[in-house]
């Protein structure tokens, strides 16, 4: 075949504008060329068929999803418990059922008007505080916006919470962002985002520069299926294998973008059928199962870190909650549904029956544990609503690392402007130069 | 006959093709920029070269920054990163994937985590789909986060504007869309002096930076560069010739343009025009083009980008604003039409020095 072609158009005329290859060795490559065993495409790396047969994508069943408990939190394998301490544990479950609370208390001061939008994170607790616990304190989290779990578990305090959701002079975020856009220096949790996807390459180039730092850490990126449909989300993909990035990408696969469910979001074997196409070790797990999302999320850091490549975990979970306050989830699905999932597999009620069957927790424990929680996170709530908003001038603040002549001139301007109108201007509720 | 021969036969040596690409007139004349003595030994470079040597000197010291792209590995479509993989390894200089999303996103998280990151767009007409990561990304990372999480080590470069046969998609000069996002900076050179300090001063700025480099000069100017490190700074517009008569505007390419403008005035109509190159679009150096014109009184900015919402429309704006009372003629501006960039009608599409000429005489004798 080659040999024949290569004299059609004359060896000698080949060779000369090949100036890599001299013509003895243009022979030897002829001789492999013939063996004729696999496609020698640059791209490919399979085998021949003489097949005409297109692959099915319903061919298999689907990745499997991984779990220690069963829905009831019996461990089903007792080699796959990771045995977590009593107070590891207990830990968990005191940061779920705290998320929990935060999240009612917040919900409804949206409702009453005391900030302006809230997002819950019902139903997905067991998601946050399983992979958040695996990580090290030190591995950056870039995450979508229904990570809160994430935060709370590496210690963001109530207070925290609240003052950027209250926008007020101590919120972190300087009042810039709507609620739940949290972020953290100290906890390494990169400011929140509301464009969806865009903080997945982020994440992949933020691995790569922490693979060349040599740092011994990773890079946890997390977002939600819908996320997953997002250009973006194809691109760190593809570019974390390609540049070999120490990167965790974690898909909270809740079953809805909004209203959009899952089956319109996706035809194929969900986010984790992806990542083998992308060359990416790639797991689905039980996203309510607290140990299957812990074991997941520690194997996948381990290989990240030794191994330098992304691991994908796609976490099937269920979105209790409404998107948003700005959501009424009831025009788009039944009540029954949602109270499927929130009394017959809850991260939560899971966890706790695993406490149970240990003997770490009670009814008493239960009550007491509530109240505190009740208590800590209203005397948090009422201490953020009392506090000023910042001083408005923050508004020309950090859109450079200095101020340029043209800001600081719309600064001035608005200054004399805000003298002169004053009684229009909401003053009293921000602090004062 | 073999292919070769036959395209040898007919359409090259024959001359009977009416304007090969070869040689058609360039609408310019590159005038290098000259350094003083002190300035130490220079060594003659092209555009490409002072890219190459300003890049190699960021790599050089510091050795958190990378350079990544389509086809930067070999030496990049336009050659400015030749060279710098072999000298600096393959985890510093390297390929990624064709997406400029991706470039872009992975750029700011590089950024972010630590690293100085230089990230190239292969034409400045595919930095549309980046756009996103750029404008709600990068250009806010700093002001959402309240100040803990920038990417102000964040550099892209992309070659941009007119190249005489690069028609709609190999032209562009979208600077006017970025003009328009608080947060960046954008910076245009008009030779190898000042891309070289230019470059180097976007890669050590603590903001995002986009630099683009107009691809005609990348061969064609030709300058006797430092070969020392130096920075030259943003935001600072040049006054290349000092007037009296008339303030003229540009950068990039058209600076070169409007050099010839000024000797065709002063040559045709015993005017005297004071040439600014703007060098820094955002932000922009309001105080110097303003101080020009109110000595001046008469204002012409031109540039390739289309007239409507193109940069020169916020220039016009500020300066009617700043110094009302002292235009003698309402704001010419000579710009690219509202099209979009055509192929074979570029000798027409361009803002050419015949097309500022005429606008120069409109603002003489209003």
């Amino acid at each position: 075949m080659l040999p024949i072609r290569l004299a059609r158009f004359g060896i000698r005329s080949v060779a000369a504008n090949c100036k890599r290859i001299n013509i003895g060795s243009l022979s030897q490559v002829a001789r492999e060329f013939s063996s004729d065993e696999r496609p020698q495409f640059p791209g490919s790396r399979s085998q021949w068929t003489e097949k005409l047969e297109f692959i099915r994508p319903d061919l298999y069943d689907g990745i499997p999803v991984y779990r220690v408990m069963d829905r009831k939190g019996k461990v089903i394998d007792p080699s796959q418990d990771p045995q977590l301490s009593q107070e590891m544990v207990t830990k968990m479950y005191k940061c779920m059922t705290q998320l929990n609370t935060m999240d009612r208390i917040l919900y409804e001061s949206q409702r009453q008007g005391r900030i302006s939008f809230y997002m819950t994170n019902y139903g997905e607790e067991g998601t946050h505080i399983g992979s958040a616990a695996a990580l090290d304190p030190k591995d950056l989290i870039f995450g979508q916006y229904r990570e809160a779990g994430t935060l709370m578990w590496r210690g963001f305090t109530l207070d925290q919470f609240m003052n950027q959701c209250y926008g007020n002079v101590d919120d972190g975020g300087k009042g810039k962002q709507m609620p739940v856009h949290y972020g953290s220096k100290e906890l390494n949790f990169v400011t929140i985002s509301s464009p969806l996807g865009t903080q997945m390459p982020q994440a992949v180039g933020a691995a790569y520069a922490y693979k060349r730092s040599q740092n011994g850490l990773c890079v946890m990126c997390y977002f939600g299926e819908g996320t997953s449909s997002e250009g973006d989300a194809h691109a760190a993909l593809n570019f974390s294998a390609t540049l070999d990035c120490p990167v965790i990408f974690f898909c909270r696969n809740n079953g809805y973008a909004i209203s959009t469910p899952s089956k319109e979001q996706y035809r194929g074997d969900g986010i984790a059928g992806r990542g083998p196409a992308y060359g990416m070790l790639t797991i689905r797990v039980d996203g309510n199962d607290v140990f299957a999302v812990y074991n997941a999320t520690l194997k996948a850091r381990q290989v990240a870190i030794s191994e330098m490549r992304p691991v994908l975990i796609e976490a099937m979970t269920y979105r209790i909650g409404h998107h948003s306050t700005s959501d009424d989830s009831t025009a788009y699905r039944s009540v029954d549904e949602v109270r499927y999932w929130d009394e017959r597999d809850h991260p939560i009620s899971r966890l706790r029956n695993y406490m149970l069957s240990k003997g770490w927790w009670g009814d008493a424990q239960e009550k007491e544990w509530k109240e505190d929680c009740k208590r800590q996170v209203m005397t948090a709530f009422a201490r953020a609503e009392k506090k000023l908003k910042p001083n408005w001038k923050e508004i020309f603040t950090d859109v450079y690392h200095e101020m340029p002549s043209h800001i600081r001139e719309q600064m001035k301007q608005m200054e004399e402007h805000v003298q002169k109108y004053a009684e229009h201007y909401p003053l009293k509720n921000f602090t004062k130069d | 006959m073999a292919l070769r021969t036959f395209i040898k036969r007919n359409l090259i040596l024959n001359n009977k093709c009416p304007l090969r690409i070869s040689q058609r007139l360039s609408h310019f004349t590159f005038v290098p920029d000259t350094v003083s003595a002190s300035e130490g030994e220079t060594q003659r470079m092209n555009l490409f070269q002072a890219i190459n040597n300003s890049l190699d000197i960021a790599l050089t010291q510091d050795p958190t920054a990378v350079i990544f792209g389509e086809d930067v590995a070999f030496g990049g479509v336009f050659r400015c990163t030749v060279g710098l993989q072999e000298k600096h390894g393959k985890s510093r200089v390297f390929n990624t994937p064709l997406c400029e999303q991706g470039i872009a996103g992975f750029g700011i998280g590089a950024a972010t985590a630590g690293a100085t990151a230089i990230a190239e767009i292969q034409f400045a007409d595919y930095i549309l789909p980046a756009f996103d990561q750029i404008c709600n990304e990068a250009a806010k990372y700093r002001y959402r986060s309240g100040g803990i999480y920038d990417c102000g080590s964040l550099t892209i470069r992309a070659p941009c504007s007119a190249v005489g046969h690069g028609a709609v998609y190999h032209s562009q000069s979208p600077e006017a869309f970025f003009a328009h996002c608080p947060g960046l900076k954008v910076v245009v050179p008009r030779g190898p002096i000042k891309a070289k300090g230019l470059l180097l001063s976007c890669i050590r700025d603590k903001n995002p930076c986009l630099f683009f480099e107009p691809k005609i000069l990348y061969r064609s100017a030709v300058e006797q560069v430092p070969v020392k490190e130096y920075t030259m700074p943003l935001s600072k517009a040049d006054i290349l010739v000092e007037g009296d008569d008339i303030t003229l505007v540009g950068w990039g390419t058209q600076v070169h343009v409007l050099r010839e403008v000024c000797q065709l005035a002063k040559d045709q109509l015993n005017v005297s025009c004071e040439l600014i190159d703007l060098v820094t679009i955002l932000p922009w150096d309001k105080e110097t083009i303003a101080q020009s014109v109110k000595k001046t009184g008469r204002l012409l900015i031109a540039h390739e980008a289309p007239l409507t919402s193109g940069f020169g429309a916020e220039i016009a704006a500020s300066i009617q604003h700043e110094c009302f009372l002292n235009l003698e003629a309402p704001i010419e501006r000579v710009t690219g039409f509202d099209t979009p960039f055509p192929h074979m009608f570029e000798p027409f599409y361009m803002p050419d020095k015949w097309r500022c000429f005429e606008a120069v005489k409109k603002l003489v004798n209003y």
